[in-house]
C-alpha cells in the first residue's frame, strides 16, 4: 500500500480497504526503521496520529474532505509549523516553535492530510547537497535499492556503508521521504532547483510552480524573489492534486496573484503532434554526463516520434545567469537573515557586554559558514559604493535572462525540455570534496535561470543510469501555464515508465509493506 | 523583552536630500505670536543669524525639516496589529511586527489612503507608482533588521506648503512657502529603554511597525520660529485630514531639523542634524540655539562637524549624540515582498475595476476636507474678524470648534463672539493653564451669556461678573446668576431717576463743574450712578437722565 502513488492511497481510503490510522502507522514504522537516511529532522508522531484519527472519523461518517484526507505527507523543516520545531536545519533555529502554519501547511492540514513531520534539509535551504545542515547529511535512499546494489556488487569495495549517495538539495529530506515511502507527497521549496535537484536524484517528480501561484506565507525565506514552495510526488498527478490545493491567492502574500484559479486536473494527452518543444541550445554543456546528454536526446526524439515539433532554440544570457543568480541571492540573504539577531526567537548566545556583542556572538554560533559567507557577500554587494555594479547589474541581466525566455516561448514553443542536473547522484565523500559555493554554482546550472523568470519547471525521472541510479529531464513551460506544463510532463511520464525503488536490501521485507494489499501483517523489522 | 545595553546611541539618520544653493538670504526679524502658549518663542526677538558685528560678515541660516507623522489608523502599515497610544508594552504586536520567520509585509490600504490625501493637501505630484525598500540597520528595536521605506520612489513629491509669519513691530502678516521634497511610507521602529543601573535595554514593540508619513522640507527656512509655524501649519493640516493625530507629546510627530550657517553669497555650511525636539516650542529654541552655535564656533575659528546633535531642553542646548560608528551604510535594497505600489486617477483607472482593489488619487481629491488655510480665510470672509484672529482660533486646540459652536447658539455679534472667545474666554484659560476642553464654561453658556448682553438684559460689565461666576460654579445656568446676583439691568426708570438725582444731590462740587462749562464732568457722575446700580443700568440711559435733570431747576 505505501509503494501505491497518492492518488491510488486515496481511491483505497475511500474505498475503506485502508484507514488513515493503519496508513499513518505503516508510516511512522517505516520512518523509524529508515531513521539512518536522516530524512526527518521532526517526526510528528503524535500530531500525525491524531489528524489519521480525526480523519477515520470523517470518513467514517462519509464526510471525507477530499483527496488529501488520511494521506501522510512531510514538510521541509524551513516550512512554519504551529507547535513543531522548525529549524532550518540551523543551530540559529534550534528549539524555535512557530505560532503560527505557513498557508500551504494550513493548507495540507485542512484538506485532511497526515503531517508526518519536517524534513532534512541543507541549512536555511543553502546548498544543493542536503549534506550542509546541523543534523548531518541526508542519505539516498536509492543507495540501498536493489538497482543499485546490483551494479555494485559487479564491482564490490565497500562494505560499511560510506559509498551512500547524496540526494541531492536542498529539499533532499522531503525527496528522500517520499522516495523512502514515508510519505505520499512532501513539501519542499525551491529558489534555484531546491526541489528539482533531489527529485531528479531521488528519482521523483519535483514541481516548481510559477511564482505568485502559491503562497509564501510561512516559508522562512531564502530569496523571496525566487523562493517558491516545491512538491515532490512519485507522479505526476499527485503533484497535481497537491498544486490543486495549494494554489490561489493568499492575502497573506502580496506576491501571489489575484483571481480564481482553475483545477489542476490534467487531462490524459494522446497526440502531441500540436506541441512545439523547445531544446535550449546553451544547456548543451561540456560538463554533461553523456548518460544524460543521450537520455536527453532520447526525449526529445521521443517527442519527434509522436509527432511533435522539437526545434532548437536559444536562451543567449543563460551564461551569465549562475553569476547574476549569486549576487541576487546572497543580496537578498543578508537582508532576510538580519532578523535572526537573538532577540525575539532562536538562538542567543551567553555573551551581555553590549546588545553588538550579543549580535556577533549569536550569528557567528548560531549560523554555519555558508551562511556566514553568503550574507558577508551579499553585504558587500549591497554597500552603496557597490550597489550599481553588482546588484543594479544583476538585476538587469535577470532581466535579460527572463527576457530570453518570454522571446522564446513567443515563438511558439510550448515547453523547453533540458536536463536536470549534469549527472546523477555523486557518492556523499565525492561530493564533499568540493565547497557549498562550487556545488551550488554546477548543479543549480539548469535550475536557477527559471527562478530568476518565475516560470514553472517540473524534474521527470527518466530512466536509471548504468549504475542504476535515477536520471531525470525537466520541463520547463510559460509563467502560469502550470497545468499545461504537467499536462505534457504527464505525457512524457506514461511513455518512459520510470522504474519504481526496489527497497528489499534495504528493508528485509519491504516488498510486503511495499506490495501487500492487504495490510494485514506486515512488519518492518529491523534490518 | 530585555537586552543588553545598547553601547552607541543609534543615529537613525534618514536625511538623504542635497542642500540647495539658495543663494543671498536675508532675515527678517520675525516675532512669533500665533501661537499663545509658547510664550518662551512668542514676543522675543529671536536670536537671528543676522547681527553682524563691526566688520564682520552678515550670517545666512539654512535650515531643512524631516518630519515624521504617525498616520492615524486602526492598524499597522504592514500587518493587522492594532495601533493604540500607551498601551501595555508588546501587547499589540503581531508575528509580523515581532520579525517572526516566514512572515510577510501586507500593505495597509488606509495608511496608502492617507498619504495620498497628506500629499494632495500639500500640493504633490502623487507617483502612480511608487515601491519600497528596505533600509539596513541593527537595533534592538528593528527586529527584522531593516526598516521598510520608500526611498527610491516615494508616493509624493514636490509639493509645498504655505505659512504665515508675523514680521516687524507692526506685525505685518506676510506668507511665506517652504518647498515639500517628498512625502514617504515607512513603518515606525518599536521603543528601547535603557536601564543603566541593571545594563539592560527594555524593548516595546507595540509601535514597531505603526504606519509613519516621512515629510521631507526642502531647505527654505531660516530660523527657529519658521520651522515652527511650518511645524504647526503641518499639524493643523495632518489634524484636519485625520491622516494623523500629530501629538507631538505622544510621539505622533517627530520632527529632525538640518542647520547649516553660511555668509550669503558663498556655498552653504556644513550641517548638523538636531534630533529630540518633542514640542514646538523645543523646536524653534533648538534650532536657533545651534544657528547661534554654530555662528559662534566659525567665528571663534572653529569648524562645525557633520553629525548628530540632541537637544538637551533642561540646559537649552544641543549636545552631539554618540555615535561611535560614524555614518552607516544603509545597503538599501529593493523590499521583494511588495509589488510596486499603483495608485490611478480617472484617467488611468483600470474599466471595470474592483474599487476595493484600487485606489483613486481623483476620488480622495474629492473628499478633501477644508484645509486650515482655507478655514481661516473663510472665518475672516463669515465673520469678519481679523486674520491673526483666525489664527489663533485654529492653533488653540478645540478653540474653533467651541467658537463655532457658541456662534451657532447665540444671536450676538459674530464681532462679539470672536472678542469675547479670543479675550475673555482665552484670557481665563491662559490664566490657568487649561485646555480649552478642560474649560469650566461649555460653548452654550456662553452663548447663553452672550444673548442676555445682546437683548441688553444685562451690561457688559454685568457679562463680566456673570462669566466670572460661570467659571467658578460650572453648571448654573447665567440667567440664573443674573437674578441670584441682581445683575439685571435696571428697568426701573423711577428708580434710576431717584438714584441720579441722589447722585446730584450728593456730588454739588461736580455738578458746579458740569455747569461750570466742563462738559467732561458728567462722565464722573455717570461713573458714580452706575457703581451705585452695581453695573446694572446702561450708560448712555444714565446720561441721558442726568443730562436731563441737570438742565432742569432743582425742585
Amino acid at each position: 500500500m505505501l509503494g501505491r502513488t497518492l492518488r491510488e492511497v486515496s481511491v483505497a481510503l475511500k474505498r475503506g480497504q485502508v484507514t488513515p490510522t493503519e496508513l499513518c502507522q505503516k508510516c511512522l514504522a517505516l520512518i523509524k526503521k529508515t531513521k539512518f537516511l536522516n530524512a526527518y529532522i521532526t517526526v510528528s508522531e503524535e500530531a500525525a496520529l491524531k489528524q489519521a484519527e480525526a480523519s477515520e472519523k470523517r470518513y467514517k461518517k462519509g464526510q471525507s474532505l477530499g483527496d488529501l484526507d488520511g494521506i501522510p505527507v512531510a514538510v521541509k523543516d524551513n516550512f512554519s509549523t504551529t507547535g513543531i520545531e522548525t529549524t532550518c536545519a540551523s543551530n540559529m533555529l534550534k528549539g524555535y516553535v512557530p505560532p503560527y502554519n505557513a498557508t500551504v501547511v494550513q493548507k495540507l492540514l485542512d484538506q485532511g492530510a497526515l503531517l508526518m513531520g519536517k524534513t532534512n534539509l541543507d541549512e536555511f535551504a543553502m546548498g544543493s547537497g542536503s549534506t550542509d545542515g546541523v543534523f548531518g547529511p541526508v542519505k539516498n535512499p536509492w543507495s540501498y535499492s536493489k538497482q543499485y546494489r546490483e551494479k555494485r556488487k559487479q564491482k564490490p569495495r565497500d562494505e560499511n556503508d560510506s559509498d551512500w549517495l547524496i540526494t541531492g538539495g536542498s529539499s533532499g529530506g522531503s525527496a528522500a521521504a517520499v522516495s523512502a515511502f514515508t510519505c505520499f507527497a512532501a513539501l519542499g521549496s525551491d529558489t534555484g532547483g531546491s526541489t528539482r535537484n533531489p527529485a531528479a536524484h531521488c528519482g521523483l517528480i519535483g514541481f516548481k510552480p510559477s511564482y505568485g501561484l502559491v503562497s509564501r506565507h510561512g516559508l522562512i525565506p531564502l530569496v523571496n524573489s525566487m523562493d517558491v514552495p516545491g512538491i515532490l510526488t512519485r507522479c505526476v498527478d499527485d503533484t497535481a492534486i497537491v498544486l490543486g490545493v495549494l494554489a490561489g491567492h493568499d492575502p497573506k502574500d502580496s506576491t501571489t496573484v489575484q483571481g480564481p484559479v482553475n483545477s489542476f486536473l490534467l487531462p490524459s494527452l494522446t497526440d502531441v503532434s500540436k506541441l512545439c518543444i523547445g531544446i535550449p541550445k546553451e544547456y548543451l554543456v561540456p560538463e554533461l554526463s553523456p548518460e544524460v546528454r543521450s537520455l536527453w536526446s532520447k526525449a526529445a526524439d521521443l517527442f519527434d516520434s509522436e509527432g511533435a515539433k522539437v526545434k532548437e532554440v536559444s536562451l543567449p544570457h543563460t551564461c551569465y545567469s549562475i553569476v547574476c543568480y549569486h549576487v541576487l541571492c546572497t543580496s537578498e540573504v543578508a537582508s532576510n537573515m538580519a532578523r535572526f539577531d537573538g532577540l525575539e526567537y532562536g538562538h542567543r548566545c551567553d555573551i551581555d557586554i553590549s546588545t553588538e556583542a550579543m549580535y556577533a556572538t549569536t550569528r557567528r554560533e548560531g549560523f554555519n559558514d555558508v551562511v556566514r559567507g553568503r550574507i558577508l557577500s551579499g553585504n558587500f554587494f549591497l554597500l552603496k559604493e557597490n550597489y550599481e555594479d553588482y546588484f543594479i547589474k544583476a538585476q538587469k541581466v535577470r532581466r535579460l535572462i527572463a527576457n530570453d525566455f518570454v522571446n522564446v516561448f513567443n515563438s511558439g514553443v510550448d515547453v523547453l525540455l533540458t536536463p536536470t542536473t549534469l549527472r546523477e547522484a555523486v557518492p556523499y565523500l565525492e561530493f564533499i570534496q568540493e565547497d557549498n559555493r562550487t556545488r551550488s554554482a554546477q548543479d543549480d546550472i539548469f535550475t536557477q535561470a527559471v527562478n530568476m523568470a518565475g516560470l514553472p519547471a517540473v524534474n521527470i525521472p527518466v530512466a536509471l543510469s548504468r549504475q542504476g541510479l535515477p536520471i531525470g529531464l525537466q520541463f520547463i513551460g510559460p509563467a502560469f501555464c502550470d497545468q499545461q506544463l504537467l499536462t505534457v510532463a504527464k505525457w512524457f511520464e506514461q511513455q518512459v515508465q520510470f522504474p519504481v525503488i526496489q527497497l528489499e536490501e534495504l528493508m528485509d521485507d519491504c516488498s510486503s509493506v511495499l506490495a501487500n494489499e492487504k495490510l494485514a501483517s506486515v512488519s518492518l523489522k529491523q534490518q | 523583552m530585555a537586552v543588553p545595553t545598547l553601547r552607541c546611541g543609534f543615529s537613525g539618520s534618514r536625511w538623504t536630500f542635497a542642500l540647495v544653493d539658495r543663494g543671498c538670504r536675508h532675515r527678517t526679524v520675525a516675532t512669533f505670536n500665533w501661537i499663545r502658549g509658547q510664550s518662551s518663542v512668542a514676543q522675543q526677538p529671536l536670536h537671528t543669524a543676522q547681527k553682524p558685528r563691526k566688520g564682520a560678515q552678515e550670517w545666512a541660516a539654512v535650515v531643512g525639516l524631516e518630519i515624521h507623522a504617525q498616520i492615524s489608523s486602526n492598524s499597522k502599515l504592514f500587518s493587522g496589529a492594532e495601533v493604540r497610544f500607551a498601551a501595555p508594552p508588546n501587547s499589540l504586536v503581531s508575528f509580523f511586527d515581532a520579525s517572526l520567520p516566514g512572515t510577510l509585509p501586507v500593505l495597509n490600504r488606509r495608511c496608502v489612503e492617507a498619504a495620498v490625501m497628506t500629499g494632495l493637501a500639500l500640493n504633490c505630484h502623487i507617483n502612480q507608482k511608487s515601491l519600497f525598500d528596505r533600509k539596513h540597520y541593527f537595533y534592538a528595536d528593528l527586529p527584522a533588521g531593516y526598516q521598510i521605506t520608500q526611498q527610491r520612489l516615494p508616493i509624493a513629491v514636490n509639493g509645498n506648503l504655505a505659512y504665515s509669519i508675523c514680521v516687524g513691530k507692526q506685525q505685518r502678516e506676510i506668507t511665506k512657502t517652504v518647498r515639500v521634497k517628498q512625502i514617504q511610507l515607512e513603518q515606525d521602529s518599536g521603543k528601547s529603554l535603557h536601564d543603566d543601573l541593571r545594563s539592560q535595554t527594555l524593548v516595546d514593540l507595540n509601535r514597531a511597525g505603526v504606519g509613519l508619513l516621512e515629510v521631507v522640507l526642502e531647505p527654505d527656512l531660516s530660523c527657529g520660529e519658521e520651522a515652527a509655524t511650518v511645524v504647526r501649519e503641518l499639524q493643523l493640516i495632518l489634524q484636519a485630514l485625520g491622516t494623523s493625530q500629530a501629538n507631538m507629546a505622544e510621539g505622533q510627530l517627530r520632527v529632525d531639523a538640518n542647520v547649516s550657517v553660511h555668509h550669503p553669497g558663498e556655498p552653504l555650511g556644513v550641517r548638523t542634524e538636531v534630533k529630540n525636539l518633542n514640542s514646538i516650542r523645543f523646536l524653534a529654541k533648538a534650532i536657533d540655539y545651534e544657528i547661534q552655535r554654530q555662528i559662534s564656533e566659525l567665528e571663534n575659528g572653529g569648524e562645525i562637524l557633520n553629525e548628530t546633535r540632541s537637544f538637551d531642553y533642561k540646559l537649552g542646548c544641543t549636545v552631539p549624540m554618540r555615535d561611535k560608528e560614524g555614518k552607516q551604510d544603509y545597503r538599501f535594497m529593493p523590499e521583494p515582498n511588495l509589488p510596486p505600489l499603483l495608485l490611478y486617477d480617472s484617467t488611468s483607472l483600470p474599466a471595470g475595476a474592483d474599487p476595493q482593489q484600487v485606489i483613486d488619487i481623483d476620488r480622495i481629491r474629492e473628499t478633501l476636507p477644508e484645509l486650515p488655510s482655507e478655514t481661516r480665510a473663510r472665518l475672516v470672509q463669515q465673520y469678519g474678524m481679523l486674520p491673526e484672529h483666525s489664527f489663533t482660533l485654529l492653533n488653540e486646540v478645540g478653540l474653533l470648534e467651541f467658537f463655532q459652536n457658541v456662534i451657532k447658539e447665540t444671536r450676538a455679534e459674530p464681532k462679539k463672539v470672536v472678542s469675547w472667545v479670543l479675550n475673555t474666554f482665552l484670557g481665563y484659560l491662559k490664566q490657568q493653564n487649561l485646555a480649552v476642553s478642560e474649560s469650566p464654561v461649555p460653548p452654550s453658556a456662553l452663548a447663553e451669556l452672550l444673548d442676555l448682553l445682546h437683548t441688553r438684559a444685562i451690561s457688559s460689565a454685568a457679562a463680566k461678573q456673570v462669566f466670572e461666576e460661570l467659571w467658578k460654579s460650572p453648571g448654573k445656568p447665567p440667567a440664573q446668576i443674573v437674578s441670584e446676583k441682581q445683575l439685571g439691568l435696571l428697568q426701573d426708570r423711577e428708580a434710576l431717576e431717584e438714584l441720579c438725582r441722589a447722585t446730584l444731590d450728593g456730588h454739588p462740587q461736580v455738578v458746579r463743574d458740569v455747569k461750570g462749562g466742563n462738559p467732561r464732568a458728567i462722565n464722573k457722575l455717570i461713573g458714580l450712578v452706575r457703581k451705585a446700580t452695581q453695573g446694572r443700568a446702561e450708560p448712555a440711559l444714565i446720561k441721558q437722565i442726568l443730562e436731563k435733570q441737570l438742565s432742569s431747576p432743582a425742585p
